[in-house]
């Protein structure tokens, strides 16, 4: 067992040093090793158990598979934590890639670099039990009376203002811990995340929370899509992105959605 | 001599270690006008905050028209309206107008809006160009005046009167001791802690003359002044008088 | 001009001088200086967008308008609770000896906690007994955090101005017949309210900067009007914006505290 393991993990340290001096070398902060960053904490089911070294999670799986695909073995992975100011101040970073659910768009594009989308995330609308007794429902007109909250630094607000335009102004906190709690203060009616982060904060931080529905992705104008922040200018995005390419083509990314993601399916649409 | 306006039996005070009164015993009879002379720290000032209950005795009587003030527990508030006193540093409400100074206790004691009467009083001690002034716009002369005013407008039947020009220029003392002269004449029962002796001499029915917190030595100034008993007083006159 | 005027007149015109060239060297050198910096065209562009600080600045000045509602509110309970906790410290009936240990331990434990878990503690505690809307209003209990917080600072300052005034005030207005409460009301406090004026100023100056604190629960005042800004338009220029605005209001009003409490000083010396 013990020869088994070291084999393997020598013969992905070979492949990987061929690999990286294939693309990636030299392009990342520290030679032969990937730098990756995420949240502090780290939330389900993007990070299982806020251990994104156990790879378990969409984002931590996809992190282990795309150095996988670029090169790297998986103990050439190093997690980093990073706000979300952190990584778009000015001044070098310590991390090659960045994954947080970072929205892509046209204006943090012109800061940071972004890579190709890894996931699109549908906008799903949270609640609880007693704001749907007391008769919401998933359609705008009903979504117009609720009183919101969002994430300040996600792309909720914009969604709630220019969508659902809701007659009451929305409150904004800093994150899904804050507006858990607001919610259960009966500070907040609904709350706009994406849907794996509202399924799980329904389920999980809430006694009696609701996912009431979600945007279709499809007919949103600009989708929300998640992509690996990276240093603007940075050398690495092709290589992120040929590796992306890569694993969206052979049913790699599919599957990873599959496994960590699954409970996504069956929310109704918002009408 | 008739049933004294105040009378004190064997009064003592300490503050901590210190005894400043050693035993006290004194009749004031009304209308009249006793001077308090004595070195500082004989004890004038604390017998005279004693008086009034502003100082609690330890030990002792303070009769006030037959009745003990001096007992434990004893509500001062309303005697405190029959003896009003004055106080060498002045110790005018800063933010108040002279008018206000003096016409805050009458409202809020008397309840008694006393205008008129104490605008007679302004008058009557030449400052009725001054009620609307504020303390640090008055002299030290004027200031004290309007002390003065400030407790006989609560209509005392005794004034206590702490040293009350030694705080003041010499040339603005005498405006002061003016209005003391005034009152005298008026038949108020006053007791005055001074060093004006010539004061003293003039105008006190009664000089007492206070030595280490007991009475050394009594009689009428002519007296006192001129053929003292005690070596001290002797001593504190010639000290003073030189 | 007598000759101690001209050797004045010409000593302040010297240190003038000094004082002029010296500030232009400093002002020249940062100005020359700081954009020699490696990372300054980032940091230019990040911190200092004209354009950004342009387009977000009117949006910031009317988000400013709610920081200045929640200050002004706040500041007549402040001083009313303040007053009344600093009066229930300073009194010595025993029967009413538990006011003061509630004083004491009211001004201990509201001014050893950091305003923000105060903030978050009642924000989102209180609300979460169940209170019905709109009694559970985060602009409600955010209000409360920050007077439960201030109050016990101004109870202090109230409390030392009272002790400041001195015991012959007071001997006066007792020997006028004026009970213990007239005393106080009319002689004592008037004085050391205006003693303590220029120490408020400053809490009130530092309260106008912790109503940003609010924003954490959710109201959307100028800091999170400029936090949702800079993540939108991946752009720290806002959060400049902001602290200009902020600026605007309390270095007048610092400088003010400043002056009063200089003309105190002149008038007691």
């Amino acid at each position: 067992m013990k020869t088994f393991l070291t084999a393997t993990i020598l013969s992905l340290a070979a492949t990987g040093a061929f690999a990286a001096g294939h693309c990636a070398a030299g392009k990342t902060l520290t030679d032969g090793t990937l730098t990756i960053a995420t949240g502090n904490p780290a939330y389900y089911p993007w990070v299982l158990n806020d251990a994104p070294e156990a790879g378990e999670g969409f984002e931590a799986a996809v992190a282990y598979a795309l150095a996988e695909e670029m090169g790297f073995a998986a103990d050439a992975v190093t997690w980093v934590r990073t706000s979300f100011d952190e990584a778009i101040q000015p001044g070098a970073k310590n991390f090659d890639l960045n994954m947080q659910q970072y929205s892509i768009t046209a204006e943090r594009d012109k800061v940071v670099d972004f890579s190709a989308p890894y996931y699109t995330a549908p906008q799903a609308v949270m609640t609880t039990t007693p704001v749907v007794e007391g008769g919401a429902t998933a359609t705008m007109e009903s979504l117009k009376g609720l009183k919101w909250g969002v994430v300040a630094s996600t792309t909720a607000l914009p969604v709630v203002m220019e969508q659902i335009q809701p007659s009451q102004s929305p409150l904004v906190y800093d994150d899904n811990a804050n507006i858990t709690a607001a919610m259960k203060a009966g500070q907040i009616d609904a709350a706009l995340f994406d849907l794996p982060t509202a399924l799980f904060t329904a389920a999980v931080l809430m006694d009696n929370g609701v996912v009431l529905g979600q945007f279709d992705p499809a007919a949103a104008e600009n989708p929300d899509q998640f992509g690996m922040l990276m240093p603007e200018g940075s050398a690495l995005k092709a290589c992120v992105d040929e590796a992306l390419a890569a694993m969206t083509e052979n049913g790699t990314l599919a599957a990873i959605e599959a496994q960590w993601l699954q409970e996504a399916t069956g929310v109704p649409l918002i009408k | 001599m008739p049933d004294p306006r105040l009378s004190l039996r064997g009064v003592t005070k300490s503050f901590g270690e210190v005894q400043v009164l050693r035993g006290i015993d004194m009749d004031i009879a009304a209308g009249e006008m006793v001077c308090l002379i004595g070195a500082s720290g004989s004890g004038k000032s604390t017998l005279l905050r004693c008086m009034n209950g502003l100082e609690p005795v330890d030990d002792g009587a303070v009769l006030l028209d037959g009745v003990d003030i001096a007992e434990p527990g004893f509500d001062l508030g309303p005697i405190r309206q029959r003896i009003g006193i004055v106080f060498q540093s002045f110790n005018l409400f800063p933010h108040m107008t002279a008018y206000e100074n003096v016409a805050l206790a009458p409202r809020r004691v008397l309840g008694e809006d006393a205008r008129a009467r104490i605008e007679a009083l302004f008058a009557r001690f030449g400052l009725a160009d001054h009620m609307a002034k504020y303390p640090d716009q008055l002299s030290g002369g004027q200031q004290q005046r309007v002390a003065v005013i400030r407790a006989l407008a609560m209509r005392p039947q005794t004034m206590l009167l702490d040293e009350i020009t030694s705080a003041l220029d010499p040339e603005l003392v005498g405006e002061v001791l003016d209005v003391l002269r005034q009152l005298r004449d008026d038949g108020m029962t006053m007791v005055l802690a001074t060093h004006e002796m010539a004061f003293a001499r003039e105008v006190a029915d009664r000089v007492v003359f206070m030595d280490q917190g007991v009475v050394a030595e009594e009689g009428v100034p002519e007296r006192i002044f001129s053929s003292p008993e005690q070596a001290r007083t002797r001593q504190f006159l010639a000290s003073v008088l030189r | 001009m007598t000759r101690r005027a001209a050797y004045e007149a010409r000593q302040k015109r010297r240190a003038n001088m000094i004082a002029g060239v010296s500030t232009a060297v400093v002002l020249a050198l940062v100005v020359l200086l700081v954009p020699l910096a490696p990372g300054w065209e980032a940091v230019r562009s990040s911190f200092f967008n004209g354009e950004v600080f342009v387009r977000v600045f009117p949006d910031l000045l009317r988000a400013f308008v709610l920081d200045v509602a929640i200050f002004a509110w706040s500041v007549p309970l402040i001083f009313a609770l303040g007053l009344a906790i600093a009066l229930a410290r300073g009194n010595t009936n025993p029967a009413l000896f538990p006011l003061r240990i509630f004083g004491a331990v009211y001004v201990d434990l509201f001014r050893g906690i950091p305003v923000v878990l105060l903030v978050y503690l009642v924000g989102f505690g209180i609300p979460g007994l169940g209170l019905p809307r709109p009694w559970n209003s985060p602009y409600i209990w955010g209000t409360v955090a920050l007077v439960l917080t201030y109050s016990a600072y101004v109870a202090e300052v109230l409390r030392s101005g009272i002790e400041s005034i001195h015991a012959s005030q007071r001997n006066a207005a007792i020997c006028l017949g004026l009970s213990e409460r007239d005393t106080m009301r009319y002689v004592i406090l008037p004085q050391a309210i205006r003693r303590v004026v220029p120490a408020n100023m400053n809490m009130l100056v530092a309260l106008q900067k912790d109503v940003a604190l609010l924003s954490f629960i959710g109201p959307v005042e100028i800091l999170r009007q400029a936090g949702i800004f800079k993540s939108l338009l991946a752009n720290f220029t806002p959060y400049v914006a902001a602290a200009v605005i902020f600026l605007c209001i309390t270095v007048p009003a610092t400088r003010y505290a400043d002056y009063l409490m200089n003309r105190d000083r002149d008038a007691r010396s």
